[in-house]
């Protein structure tokens, strides 16, 4: 160990904390801003910008706006959260200019939170303490789930009620550190944030006693570890979207400013990192890796640990370690989260990999899509540079490292591995044929790591925290959570991230809330164009790299689109193949006409011109496609087509014999049309019909011209007499 | 800002390509590459002019062709099309009177489709030049073109 690394680290701490406290001073009250490209295409500029003129009028030193990166709570931003000293935090959802008023006067001046515009309509119950329980559910420990039933039981028979404290079951996974891991029950209180761990009745006596009835925590029964998950819990514990999940890979996004190094440093950040410098054993971090079972998140799935291993038992020279943030996946977009609500952690999970493989420089490579992204990089790699913590000679270790950002320009292709080197070369993003893998001849030919945002966000938790812990999370083959973005018909599209091995149930049902507007869910899409569906009555499958393929799917980047009664699978997996047709690079043969081939069959079918034996084409297409593609791209292009056939043949069936589109979405195939008898002339529908095309006076039948229809299914929606007929 | 002036930020080798057109095109009013642009690029890194065009015209943000003064990128990918993306690409067109790939008379905006932007969480969704518009409508469209003319 070398202690003079520590030390430097250390006062680098201190430092951070002064700067920090200097901005949020103690007993200030904070109001918190999402700031990602999501919450600012929902308003979070405006509002922001509305705070500020409040706070400046109000002329108050102690209200402070704190800029915070995005919760993952996509459906509900704008999301502020007001932190009153000696209070529980009160998040508010899709607030308006109007709400940014009525919060800052009532709840930041006054102190009377606005009841009907909290997040999920959550802490109404105004009760004095609330218990967040874990379940245990995670890591199987069942004793945690017996002790949650005797609190309630006993809370109950001292007639302690719901004006003194409720008690909710959350999943905390991540909770249980320390020496006695996996022992007993855990919960933590609130207002207080004291994280209790009990193993008997006696010991839920005491807490009721002393603690509840007479506001004296128990410091016995009290963990002094600060779990990883903790600071999330303090902020968002209370919400059912949050409190089942294991924010390990997210664990500060939504809670620090991403601008601030000194708030990254008070999070624990860079702490893995002197530490690995003062162990200063590569071999040591590359086995702490292999022992946690982490997998790339990027899609492959291939342990970290061995890549690495095998880039750094390759002769020495030049070596690169390279950031694959090129997410191009439709429907994933954990990794813009992660990048722009907490850099620093990627950041350091690259350092710990250029010191593990002995690399010196580093790349990272992001679309041009995203520039709040880069924006965040940028500054998270000057923070660095200024600090020593990149650079000459890190923290007096003798190690030196430099990082820099390379732009995509607007091409899928360029998130395959072979091709993103071609891609920061200069030169058309075209893949290779491998081997030789990029570990043994990757950047300009010296070997070269490729990982994924999420690989490396988890490598500094993972050597904070250990190997074991990490791996026990998991499932057996896999160990951690996974980033799942929810997007489609779900009614909380977002980010998750849970234990991988959690249902999909649970995953979208329960944090996802099911699918809008009481619509049955019918599948959901995993691995974007690369994957394949999974019907609604396979809900009840762990999601695990393997059982996915097993599905015929794959993990992929982690995206979930889900879909419900109204959406056709011949429709969707259309415009996957879309996707792949307009994406593939062109370079062979299979690809390129194979994927143009097949989706030509495709729009021929959804418009009710599909051919007997279409069916069978598409499966022989897609399987040559799959055989001899040269990447990854064309490999897996006819997965989404494939999948559906698989366990939605009858639709596509349908399609082409009875020239019906089951679930009434292929434009081609349905018609709209007015019962006469139902319709009281309210004009609603023709007042939104964007093709002008139906006709009928006030309070008189309406009528459809259909030759004009472009059957866009608006009328449909609006009648609210039910008069407008679909088939 | 010139394109010598540009150029001359970076070394003269040719992995530096990308960022250079990229520079050299935001910096264009017209937002896109002329052919003297993909000379000068060429010359400056000792590239062949056809190794040069091969790369700008391979990745889609680039244009070889001149655009306006604001370009609209609907996102066509499936999230955005499951809630709703066709009523909004009907709509822009309706309002711009242009379709896809094509700019409108004044030069003000360009429609162009794209593939997912990454924020599907707030889909259906649309990037003007690097701003993103999420859960949209089509009766918040016009309302949207309008702001954008009005800051002109
Ligand atoms: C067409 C295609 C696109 C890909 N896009 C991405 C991407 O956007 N991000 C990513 O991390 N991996 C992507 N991958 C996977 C990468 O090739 C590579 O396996 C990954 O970055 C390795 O990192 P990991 O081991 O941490 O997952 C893509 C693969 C293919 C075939
Ligand atoms: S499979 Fe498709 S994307 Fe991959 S190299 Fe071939 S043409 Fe290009
Ligand atoms: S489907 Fe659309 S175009 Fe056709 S009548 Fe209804 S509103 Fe008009
Ligand atoms: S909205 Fe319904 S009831 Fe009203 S005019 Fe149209 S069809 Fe008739
Ligand atoms: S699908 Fe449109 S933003 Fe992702």
């Amino acid at each position: 160990m070398n202690k003079k690394i520590l030390k430097r680290f250390d006062s680098l701490r201190l430092e951070g904390e002064k700067a920090r406290s200097n901005v949020i001073r103690p007993g200030s009250t904070i109001i918190q801003v999402g700031s990602a490209t999501c919450e600012n295409a929902a308003g979070a500029r405006e509002i922001r910008e509305e705070f500020r003129k409040h706070i400046a009028s109000s002329g108050r030193a102690d209200i402070v706006l704190h800029d915070v990166g995005c919760t993952g709570r996509c459906s509900l931003e704008p999301i502020v959260g007001i932190l009153r000293p000696g209070e529980r935090p009160v998040k508010y959802q899709q607030v308006s200019r109007e709400g940014v008023h009525r919060i800052f006067t009532d709840h930041v001046l006054h102190g009377q939170p606005v009841a009907e515009l909290i997040l999920d309509g959550t802490q109404k119950s105004g009760s004095r303490y609330e218990i967040l329980f874990c379940r245990g559910e995670r890591c199987g420990n069942l004793a945690a789930r017996g002790l949650q039933a005797r609190l309630r039981e006993r809370l109950e028979q001292r007639g302690v009620g719901a004006d003194v404290v409720a008690v909710q079951g959350v999943n905390f996974a991540d909770m249980c550190v320390g020496e006695s891991k996996f022992q007993g029950g855990h919960f933590l209180v609130r207002p207080g944030n004291h994280l209790y761990r009990v193993a008997s009745d006696a010991d839920l006596e005491r807490f009721i006693d002393e603690h509840l009835l007479a506001d004296r925590p128990v410091q016995e029964l009290i963990v002094q570890e600060q779990p990883i998950g903790q600071n999330f819990f303090e902020l968002y514990g209370d919400i059912s979207f949050f409190n089942r999940q294991s924010r390990i890979a997210l664990r500060n996004s939504g809670i620090i400013d991403p601008t601030s190094l000194p708030e990254y440093l008070n999070a624990g950040g860079f702490h893995s990192l002197a530490r690995v410098l003062a162990a200063g054993d590569p071999d040591g971090v590359i086995a702490e890796l292999s022992a946690s079972k982490l997998r790339g998140r990027g899609g492959g799935g291939f342990p970290t640990g061995s890549k690495w291993q095998m880039a750094r038992k390759e002769p020495g020279g030049e070596k690169y370690i390279i950031c694959n943030a090129d997410e191009g996946d439709p429907g994933a977009f954990m990794d813009r989260s992660m990048l722009e609500g907490d850099p620093f952690s990627v950041v350091e999970g690259m350092i710990i990999g250029g010191f593990a493989i002995g690399a010196s420089r580093g790349f990272f490579y992001v679309r041009a899509e995203y520039p709040l992204a880069i924006e965040r990089i940028e500054n998270a790699l000057a923070a660095c540079r200024k600090h020593g913590l990149l650079g000459e000679d890190i923290l007096g270790s003798g190690f030196s490292f430099d990082l820099e950002i390379r732009l995509g320009a607007g091409a899928f292709v360029c998130g395959e591995e072979t091709a993103l080197i071609h891609s920061i070369e200069g030169e058309r993003g075209q893949p290779r044929i491998r081997p030789p893998y990029p570990s043994q001849s990757g950047l300009w030919g010296k070997p070269t790591v490729i990982n994924n945002v999420e690989t490396f966000a988890n490598v500094p938790v993972i050597l904070e925290h250990g190997a074991e812990w990490f791996r026990h999370i998991g499932s057996d083959k896999s160990g951690g959570t996974k980033v799942f973005a929810l997007a489609g018909k779900v009614n909380h599209t977002g980010l998750v991230e849970v234990p991988i091995g959690t249902t999909l149930r649970e995953i979208i049902m329960e944090i996802g809330g099911g699918c809008p507007k009481g619509k049955r869910f019918k599948a959901v899409q995993t691995g974007g164009p690369a994957g394949g569906c999974i019907p609604a009555t396979h809900a009840d499958l762990a999601v695990d790299y393997d059982t996915l393929t097993a599905m015929g799917t794959i993990m992929g980047s982690g995206g979930m689109i889900v879909m419900d009664e109204d959406d056709c699978m011949v429709d969707i997996a259309k415009f996957f193949m879309k996707f792949s047709a307009d994406e593939s690079c062109g370079k062979c043969t299979p690809c390129r006409e194979g994927s143009k081939r097949m989706l030509e069959i495709l729009e021929r079918i959804t418009a009710g011109e599909g051919r007997e034996d279409d069916i069978a084409k598409l499966e022989r297409l897609g399987l040559l496609m799959k055989r001899t593609s040269l990447c990854g791209l064309g490999r897996a292009a006819a997965n989404p087509v494939l999948s559906t056939l698989r366990h939605y043949r009858e639709e596509y069936a349908a399609h082409i014999t009875e020239h019906r589109c089951p679930a009434k979405r292929c434009a081609a195939l349905v018609r709209y049309s007015i019962l006469a008898d139902k319709c009281v002339g309210c004009t609603a529908c023709a007042r939104n019909c964007p093709a002008n095309c139906i006709a009928g006076a006030a309070k008189k039948p309406h009528a459809i011209d259909p030759e004009r229809c472009i059957k866009c299914g608006r009328c449909f929606r609006v009648c609210r007499f039910g008069a407008v007929e679909r088939n | 800002m010139k394109p010598e002036k540009i150029l001359k930020r970076y070394g003269r080798s040719g992995d530096n390509l990308l960022a250079i057109l990229h520079d050299i095109q935001d910096a264009s009013p017209e937002h896109y590459l002329s052919d003297a642009d993909l000379r000068s690029a060429a010359d400056y890194l000792r590239l062949p002019y056809s190794f040069v065009h091969g790369v700008a015209s391979f990745y889609t943000m680039y244009s070889l062709k001149p655009r306006g003064r604001n370009l609209i990128r609907v996102c066509q990918s499936p999230p955005c099309h499951l809630l709703g993306s066709s009523t909004i690409s009907r709509e822009l067109i309706k309002v711009l009177g242009v379709g896809f790939g094509e700019t409108t008379a004044d030069r003000l905006f360009t429609l162009e489709m794209t593939s997912c932007l990454g924020v599907c969480g707030v889909a259906p969704a649309m990037m003007v030049n690097d701003r993103v518009y999420g859960n949209l409508t089509a009766e918040r469209i016009a309302g949207i073109i309008d702001d954008l003319r009005r800051a002109q």
